[in-house]
């Protein structure tokens, strides 16, 4: 018998306790690997190539206050601006006013939309419609798929910051690489029907030509702008999208904290474990070093048994939670960012090895110090 | 008969490091369960009691919020002649014509920027909200560039000190008192007089919302049905406390990812609590049976141990709620979706019903825990396992 195979069989022995243990391991780890998945989506992925070329222009102020539609023509002047678009928020609703029922609609333009959104996906024919319908709207197809939306549908979606409803012809369907829930339309359609909003824009979407211009737009558009009535703020699409989830807390602090809870936990559960079954084997210790084994390998064979059972558990925990990653991914939205890869799994057993060597080494340290008279006569 | 209670925990005296390590994991998971519902209960306490059950808030039609809903300030001449309208000190009509806007304002500990809602208001408005009371320095003077900040907006932002000036709008705005609004809602607002707010932010001739105190309850249940259903107004109505307590939705994101983080921390706990319970079964085998040839009926070891489970998870309640005990009271912000602006609040740990929830869900993983190590414990042979 090779000490592995020794460690694997010790390992299972207790076969209910082995399993619980995997359990409890399994689920922590299971926790830890999405929120690790959250603090890489949000914190460490610089998003797409494209997604790193698109900057947004809001209103100095805050996303409340709109600019004059004349700003696109300036921007788009600035050296270094391939497109820009505007945008504007409708936050209409659509059946009622459930959580459940929300989704983003954005006015814009159609003419340009696609040319700045590059990688998302629609065919050519499905564009021209929408360019040719005044009503028109593109609906993302994760969207279209939840209500069952079919093109050439009519929907409705009734006003609460304006004064009117939309009533859209949906003339196309886009698949963007994360889905984004949301629904554009020809933004003078609101400027139509609700006259204050005539030549005024909530925020502007630009691609810049290259990666080298991204800084030198965003410092140029808000020079533009800075002693004029309407002051903008301009950051990348990355930064847009962080300073929404600013606004929901301290998520650094709360993600951090719960990582440090689960690691804790895993490590009370896991030693728990060692320490009930090395005293369960105190008597086998004895006999093993009368065998002749040393403090080193006996030390080596409990810190090997709890470091396996972690990492069953790691390993199972972190699939189920790219299980639930690749699930919440086609939700869209916030909940993409619970997408794992497979480096951030590799971390978790990383994580679950190291949980597991910890543990044990204090309750193996001890074992491996008895006495052999003394372990043999211990009673169970 | 039932098994005095004294020998479980004799029992869990007798094996401590195994009855500790187990409880400090229970604890832990009661900790985060702790932390989600105190902050759940804090934003409910600060939108719940939020507002003047006489007061009758005012929006455009079809409008969500008070930010969404800009109406024309001709329509509030006709408002104010509305009746079931009570009357101030000098005789005039009780209301408040006022603008809400967002602004973004740099936090005091550097870690970025925050929307922060900035009211505008009528020399009645104060009027109107009794409960907010003056902590520092003066309320604002009407026709003046002055500003009155809550308390935590002046804990959190910087320049927001009496005598420090504030960048907004069109210029700087002179802080020139704190008040106190007591947990409510308004605590996480800016307020100032509501010509000088419209000129700053070039809405002139509108009103965000408005707001008018009714002379008794059914005058203002009769006043809010009043203002929906005059059709030369376009303009809805609600009691100032529905409009408030329909924001608690703005936890909902907190409460769906505490809850699920919770839910799975608490069956990692309940596995490791049901290992420790098996453990104790399995050494007390002998004991069990024992009892058993004494008399004690499988029923009672049943309950004896689903108990001795519970009372370890009670323990680690107990240590969970000590840890959080401190965090008791401590303001913290979140976005309010129905406003986007930060709506601050603070972390109620010490009310009864964020205690008596933790208590119930530590009782649930002992009992999720305990019940089939119980189970089998009541169930083994006593021949069997005297042999043992």
């Amino acid at each position: 018998m090779t000490l592995t195979s020794f460690v694997r069989k010790n390992a299972f022995r207790n076969l209910r306790r082995s399993i619980l243990t995997v359990l409890s391991i399994g689920f922590s780890l299971l926790l830890l690997t999405l929120m690790m998945a959250i603090w890489r989506n949000f914190y460490m992925e610089k998003g797409s190539e494209e997604s790193a070329l698109r900057l947004v222009t809001r209103h100095k102020v805050s996303l409340v206050f709109s600019m004059p539609s004349y700003y696109r023509e300036k921007i788009r002047a600035i050296p270094g601006v391939a497109v820009v678009v505007p945008g504007n928020w409708f936050g209409g609703v659509y059946k009622d006013d459930k959580s459940g029922n929300f989704f983003a609609q954005f006015g814009t333009d159609p003419d340009e939309f696609f040319k700045v959104y590059k990688e998302w996906k629609i065919p050519d024919d499905q564009i021209t419609a929408w360019q040719r319908d005044r009503a028109g709207a593109v609906v993302d197809s994760e969207l279209a798929k939840k209500y069952g939306w079919k093109i050439g549908q009519r929907i409705i979606i009734t006003g609460t910051i304006f004064p009117t409803n939309l009533e859209l012809n949906i003339r196309g369907l886009f698949t963007a690489p994360q889905p984004t829930q949301a629904v554009y339309f020809n933004q003078k359609y609101v400027e139509e029907a609700v006259p204050f909003m005539k030549g005024q824009q909530g925020f502007y979407t630009i691609l810049a030509s290259s990666a080298a211009d991204v800084p030198k737009v965003n410092r140029a558009v808000d020079d533009t702008f800075r002693n004029s009535p309407q002051p903008t703020k301009t950051e990348t699409e990355k930064a847009f999208q962080l300073g929404f989830l600013a606004m929901l807390g301290n998520v650094k602090a709360f993600i951090l904290s719960i990582c440090g809870a689960v690691v804790f936990a895993i490590l009370l559960v896991s030693a728990n474990t060692m320490a009930m079954s090395i005293r369960e084997r105190t008597r086998e210790v004895a006999v093993l070093k009368t065998l002749g084994f040393t403090r080193g390998t006996v030390l080596g064979l409990f810190v090997g048994e709890a470091v396996v059972l972690a990492l069953i558990g790691g390993i199972g925990g972190s699939v189920v939670a790219y299980l639930i990653g690749m699930g919440a991914a086609k939700a869209g939205g916030f909940a993409g960012a619970l997408h794992v890869k497979v480096a951030t799994m590799a971390v978790a057993w990383a994580a679950a090895a190291f949980m597991g060597f910890f543990s044990a080494l204090v309750p193996s340290y001890t074992a491996s110090r008895l006495g052999i008279v003394d372990g043999l006569r211990h009673i169970g | 008969m039932a098994i005095p209670i004294s020998y479980n925990i004799r029992n869990l005296k007798l094996r401590k490091g195994l009855t500790v390590m187990t409880a400090l994991g229970i604890a832990l998971t009661v900790t985060t369960a702790l932390f989600i519902m105190a902050l759940l209960a804090g934003l409910q306490k600060a939108f719940k009691t939020t507002g003047n059950p006489l007061n009758v808030m005012v929006v455009r039609k079809g409008s969500t919020s008070e930010l969404t809903g800009p109406f024309p300030a001709d329509n509030f001449g006709t408002l104010k002649t509305l009746p079931g309208i009570a009357k101030n000190a000098a005789g005039e009509p009780l209301v408040s014509g006022e603008t809400v806007v967002v602004i973004v304002l740099p936090r005091a500990d550097g870690s970025g920027e925050v929307n922060v809602s900035v009211r505008g208001m009528m020399q009645n408005g104060l009027a109107l909200r009794g409960g907010v009371k003056l902590a520092q320095g003066r309320w604002f003077t009407p026709g003046q560039r002055e500003v009155v900040v809550s308390e935590s907006i002046h804990k959190r932002f910087s320049h927001a000190n009496v005598g420090d000036t504030m960048e907004f709008g069109k210029g700087s705005w002179q802080v020139v008192g704190i008040f106190d609004a007591g947990g409510t809602a308004y605590e996480s607002e800016v307020w100032g007089d509501v010509n000088q707010m419209n000129s700053d932010f070039d809405r002139q001739g509108v009103y965000s919302s408005a707001y008018l105190r009714a002379t008794d309850p059914v005058a203002a249940a009769a006043l809010k049905n009043r203002v929906g259903d005059d059709q030369r107004l376009k303009l809805d109505g609600s009691l100032e406390t529905e409009y408030y307590a329909k924001q608690t939705s703005s936890g909902s994101v907190i409460k769906f990812i505490g809850l699920l983080v919770a839910a799975i921390m608490a069956i990692g706990s309940s596995f490791a609590a049901m290992n420790t319970m098996y453990a104790a079964v399995a050494y007390r085998s002998r004991e069990i049976a024992t009892l058993r040839v004494i008399g004690f009926s499988r029923p009672s070891i049943l309950t004896s141990f689903v108990f001795e489970a519970v009372l370890l998870s009670l323990l680690g309640a107990a240590v969970g709620i000590v840890l959080m005990l401190p965090f008791n009271g401590m303001t913290t912000g979140t976005s309010n979706q129905v406003t986007f602006s930060e709506v601050v609040f603070s972390l109620q740990v010490w009310s009864p019903w964020v205690i008596g929830s933790a208590v119930l869900f530590a009782i649930v993983m002992g009992l999720a825990g305990g019940i089939f190590p119980a189970w089998h414990a009541s169930r083994r042979e006593i021949l069997a396992a005297l042999r043992d």
